[in-house]
């Protein structure tokens, strides 16, 4: 197993215990999207704590809020939040909350909760980037349920208006929402051509190959357009009885007994044991 | 005796003229305005700010949810965006106005023109009535409505000012100047803009000129209505408000609002708490407007200052 794939493990191990602790939270779609979201901040962003009082800089954006716990955990990992806050996980007073927020955290990028607002915001972002002349770039992570909101649209209709090629949307695909898979719910496919019509570069990933991963991003142009890639991914990946499964999106509540089962899959059992 | 801050009489510019001006002239020094529209930018006054900055001018289309939030975004990299459609469409960006702006305290500024029966012949569907309600609802949010082009002027160098969050009215109609150069706008607020013990007409916006005509008239017939610009909508000049109900025992609260939720509201907050007197409303009746012009409207839903004198002569009989 690769140095990354440990580190991923670890941190998916992190997330469980957060939720774990919190008696609830989306594990699901926290699972799934820590490969990519792990990558960003360990090899591409190259942020410091203290980089997030600047605006001239990078940023990534978890528009699918939700997802936070695996921010939260891949943030412990890069120094910008304490072990105790991670285990404060949607605890009163702490600044963990539910959905990233930027009254409690100025590294989350934005306050999210509501679906749809934080690409808006990323894109505004990209725009004032942009207008300052400044040679940044701005990540934004989405869920598959999320691109059924109409803002979502409206977005990408700017973003290409504008031609925000600094813009980088992840669209963090495990087809499966919060009652149930995405084409049951609502269908949105053929999702890549409606991408390409709206004027996106548009790249296929197998969201949990590191290679792949790496990749992709190595491969954004520079052509005017706004750059969305399609991650596939698997909801609740790296936990067996989570895998593929609605019912693990979220808000659950993990008993011992699951959460043991978890952290042996996952090899950080024994590490992390005494925080259950 | 001539009052310094008073000037009543014909207007050159509507509010929403006088605000795309004061911007575009205050945009000079302040490099980090810009502004957003949906569209509307001839509409709202701020075609002027396009022709003068293009490149301090984005264009979002009809599609106001990403707009708002996209200001958010912009506002976190030290820009502070003009947001600008017409009242009834800011609603359309409610949510978005609530996380990306103000859970974030961000300093952004939604300037909306065509509130109110003021719209006009557009009808009912364009006719705001509700937005005062609705923003003042919203933590960090300051709501103003200025009452005439002298006023937006002062209030357009107030809100770039404070750091926050802002929801202003314009105004589509054309207006009565009302004031001098010399009045001056604060957030959080009112003026006494003309004096009487009898009882105090709270006005905001366009029901400002129309308390103004009415304390007038009531003059000659005996009664003093004393006339107080509340255009700090929130947060609401509370000293000022316990002053008048100590000073004239009642009041008579006028917007062009739905009753709701508006000034007569936030003003009655007040008073229930610190200081119970008296109060009628001058407001629209929880229903929605229909086509007509301004003035046939405001006559239409007892918004006229005739509507004005009738309620001040049922409170001031008993005395």
């Amino acid at each position: 197993m690769s140095k990354f794939d440990q580190d991923v493990n670890y941190i998916r191990a992190l997330i469980l215990l957060s939720i774990f602790k919190a008696k609830s939270g989306h594990p699901g779609g926290s699972l799934s999207s820590v490969d990519f979201l792990y990558f960003l901040f360990d090899k591409v962003l190259k942020l410091k704590k203290k980089d997030f009082k600047n605006w001239n800089r990078n940023y990534f954006i978890l528009s699918k809020g939700h997802c936070a716990p695996a921010l939260y955990a891949v943030g412990f990992i890069k120094k910008f939040l304490s072990f105790n806050s991670l285990l404060n996980l949607r605890k009163i007073d702490s600044n963990t909350q539910g959905h990233t927020d930027l009254r409690k955290l100025n590294w989350v990028g934005a306050s999210t909760g509501s679906l749809g607002q934080g690409l808006s915001y990323a894109t505004g972002i990209a725009l004032g980037l942009k207008s300052k002349k400044v040679n940044k770039k701005v990540f934004v992570m989405v869920g598959d349920g999320e691109i059924q909101e109409g803002q979502v649209w409206e977005s990408l209709m700017f973003s290409a208006h504008y031609k925000l090629d600094n813009l980088i949307i992840i669209l963090d695909y495990n087809k499966i929402q919060s009652d149930d898979f995405n084409k049951n719910i609502m269908n949105f496919e053929p999702l890549k051509d409606k991408l390409i019509s709206f004027g996106m570069n548009v790249q296929e990933i197998d969201g949990h190959n590191f290679n792949q991963i790496k990749n992709c991003l190595l491969r954004i142009k520079k052509n005017k357009k706004p750059n969305f890639i399609i991650s596939h991914t698997i909801k609740g990946k790296g936990v067996t009885f989570m895998e593929n499964k609605p019912q693990w999106h979220g808000s659950v509540k993990l008993t011992f007994e699951q959460i043991k089962e978890a952290l042996i899959e996952l090899n950080n059992f024994e590490k992390l044991r005494k925080y259950l | 005796m001539k009052s310094k801050i008073l000037e009543v009489g014909k207007s050159q510019y509507t509010l929403r003229d006088q605000f795309g001006l004061s911007i575009t002239k205050l945009a000079k020094k302040n490099k980090k305005i810009i502004v957003l529209d949906a569209d509307v930018a001839g509409g709202t006054g701020l075609h002027r700010f396009r022709k003068k900055f293009p490149k301090r001018f984005f264009q979002c289309g009809i599609a106001e949810q990403n707009m708002i939030s996209l200001a958010g975004g912009l506002a976190s990299l030290g820009f502070i965006p003009i947001v600008t459609t017409f009242s009834v469409f800011m609603l359309r960006g409610l949510e978005q106005a609530r996380l990306s702006i103000a859970y974030n305290n961000s300093n952004v500024k939604l300037v909306a023109s065509h509130p109110g029966l003021d719209v006009g012949p557009d009808g009912g569907s364009a006719q705001c009535l509700e937005d005062l309600a609705i923003f003042r609802s919203l933590p960090n949010f300051r709501v103003i409505s200025p009452a005439d082009p002298n006023e937006m002027d002062s209030a357009v160098k107030e809100i770039i000012k404070f750091k926050g969050p802002v929801y202003m009215r314009t105004g589509r109609s054309e207006i009565k100047k009302i004031f001098t150069k010399k009045y001056k706008f604060k957030i959080g607020k009112g003026k006494i803009i003309k004096k009487g013990e009898d009882l105090s007409i709270i006005a905001c916006g366009v029901m400002v000129e129309r308390a103004l005509v009415a304390s007038k008239k009531l003059e000659k017939e005996g009664i003093k209505a004393r006339v107080v610009n509340m255009s700090s909508i929130k947060p609401i000049d509370k000293d000022l408000i316990i002053k008048c109900a100590k000073e004239t025992k009642k009041f008579i609260i006028a917007e062009d609002h739905n009753k709701f939720g508006g000034l007569g509201s936030a003003v009655s907050e007040v008073i229930s708490e610190f200081c119970p007197i008296k109060v009628k409303y001058i407001s629209v009746q929880d229903e929605f407007g229909i086509s007509g012009e301004p003035n046939e409207l405001a006559e239409k839903f007892n918004l006229d200052y005739k509507a004005i004198i009738k309620l001040a002569k049922k409170l001031n009989l008993k005395k």
